[in-house]
């Protein structure tokens, strides 16, 4: 149980995907203008997140993995399939991203349109991807990736807000003219993963 | 607009319409790779492959995409062309692949490659498109080795490698500047470049919103 508390705690505040690996970067910069939509933003990215790293997980380790396909028939224990993994994960990517859009459409209509336009963008989100990728590459086992893909997706859901929160006050502030906009958003970004870093100590 | 040619496909995105400091693209591979010069020169040259590969062959098949599905088509050319600069990588420049690790997979999602096929490939014919990839993956590459070259300089003294300031360690003049090693300072380098820039070019300068 602490293993499993100590890898959510870790991939939150230490290895946050936004703050310490830079990725998502893209949807982190430019959706962070108000806490609402990037509250939005977040929930979505946490919920693909939850479904897809423990999903990558099972194809990784049943279809792709060398000696992986033994499952079948004895004779395929020496299949390796591992220079397929990227282009499946980003096929279950984009699957699951369309399913949760159907059954959100359809069951929590609410929800659906809160998130409106976020959810196809997700999957062009780097964060999602490299979330599967950070699980292949550390080996995880399908209980420590179901932990890591929540709190993954919580650590960057927590960076956004954070950010669209600082940038919201920023508007009262006079910045120099050809810093305004992305500018100054670099330099937050860069001052929130210095501060983040002190989490590496613990 | 005017009709749209090679040369002006090419050189625009450079200073122009900067993928990464105008249309916040790409941003996250930018990062993550640049405390080094070498691996962002490697990272330079596989995005600009990538983008523009994926250009032409995106472009070449324009008229046969329903486009409900062109998402995924456009994610299965550039996933497959993504493979083979990855598998590429691993037989000839072993270290540069380690020290890169996922971030070869992740130019898949490199927001430049997939804006790049939506925005231009499926409008135009396949030469404009490659070389507007090309164009757009020498932009890029700009600004990853300007922060490079930052990044190694000043942090460790050296480029790709040979010495240029003596640390101060081995003897030398140079006392290191550690805040350069730190991932975030490729954030402030970026800041300032696109600053720069925007002093340049005024007309680049965000409307109030």
């Amino acid at each position: 149980m602490e293993h499993y508390l100590d890898l959510f705690l870790r991939s939150v505040f230490i290895e946050n995907l936004a703050l310490a690996y830079f990725l998502g970067m893209c949807t982190f910069l430019g959706v962070s203008k108000s806490v609402k939509t990037a509250l939005g933003l977040g929930a979505a990215v946490i919920a693909v997140m939850v479904v897809t790293i423990p999903l990558n997980n099972l194809i990784l380790q049943y279809l792709l993995k060398p000696g992986a396909l033994t499952w079948i028939s004895t004779s395929m224990a020496d299949v390796d399939l591992e220079y397929l993994s990227l282009i499946s994960f980003i096929g279950t990517i984009a699957a699951s991203v369309q399913i949760l859009e159907m059954t959100l459409d359809k069951y929590a209509p609410a929800l659906y349109n809160t998130l409106g336009i976020f959810l196809p963008l997700i999957t062009v989100n780097c964060a999602i991807l490299g979330g599967s990728l950070f699980m292949q590459q550390r080996d995880y086992n399908f209980a420590e990736s179901c932990v890591y893909g929540l709190g993954a997706g919580f650590g960057w859901a927590l960076a956004i807000c954070c950010l669209a929160g600082i940038r919201e006050k920023l508007k009262y502030s006079d910045i120099p003219m050809g810093l305004r906009g992305l500018g100054a958003t670099f330099m937050i970004a860069g001052l929130m993963a210095l501060a983040f870093q002190s989490f590496g100590g613990m | 607009m005017a009709e749209p040619t090679a040369k002006g496909v090419l050189l625009k995105p450079v200073f122009d319409k900067n993928p990464i400091a105008l249309l916040v693209l790409g941003i996250c591979s930018a990062l993550a790779v640049t405390n080094k010069l070498q691996t962002a020169l490697v990272m330079a040259v596989a995005v600009t492959v990538v983008t523009g590969a994926s250009g032409a062959a995106v472009s070449a098949i324009r008229h046969f995409i329903p486009s409900s599905i062109r998402i995924i088509v456009q994610m299965t050319i550039i996933a497959s062309l993504v493979i083979v600069v990855d598998q590429v990588l691993q037989a000839f420049l072993p270290d540069v692949s380690k020290q890169l690790s996922v971030f070869v997979g992740l130019i898949i999602t490199n927001c430049i490659v997939m804006g790049r096929a939506e925005g231009f490939a499926m409008k135009n014919p396949p030469d404009l498109s490659f070389w507007d990839g090309i164009g757009n993956g020498l932009g890029y590459s700009l600004i990853l080795v300007i922060v490079a070259v930052f990044r190694e300089l000043f942090g460790a003294g050296t480029l790709l490698g040979y010495t240029i300031f003596p640390n101060a360690i081995d003897g030398g003049w140079y006392v290191v500047n550690g805040l350069m090693v730190l991932p975030p300072s490729a954030f402030f380098i970026i800041a300032g470049i696109i600053w720069a820039l925007r002093t340049w070019k005024p007309e680049q300068v965000e409307p109030e919103g």
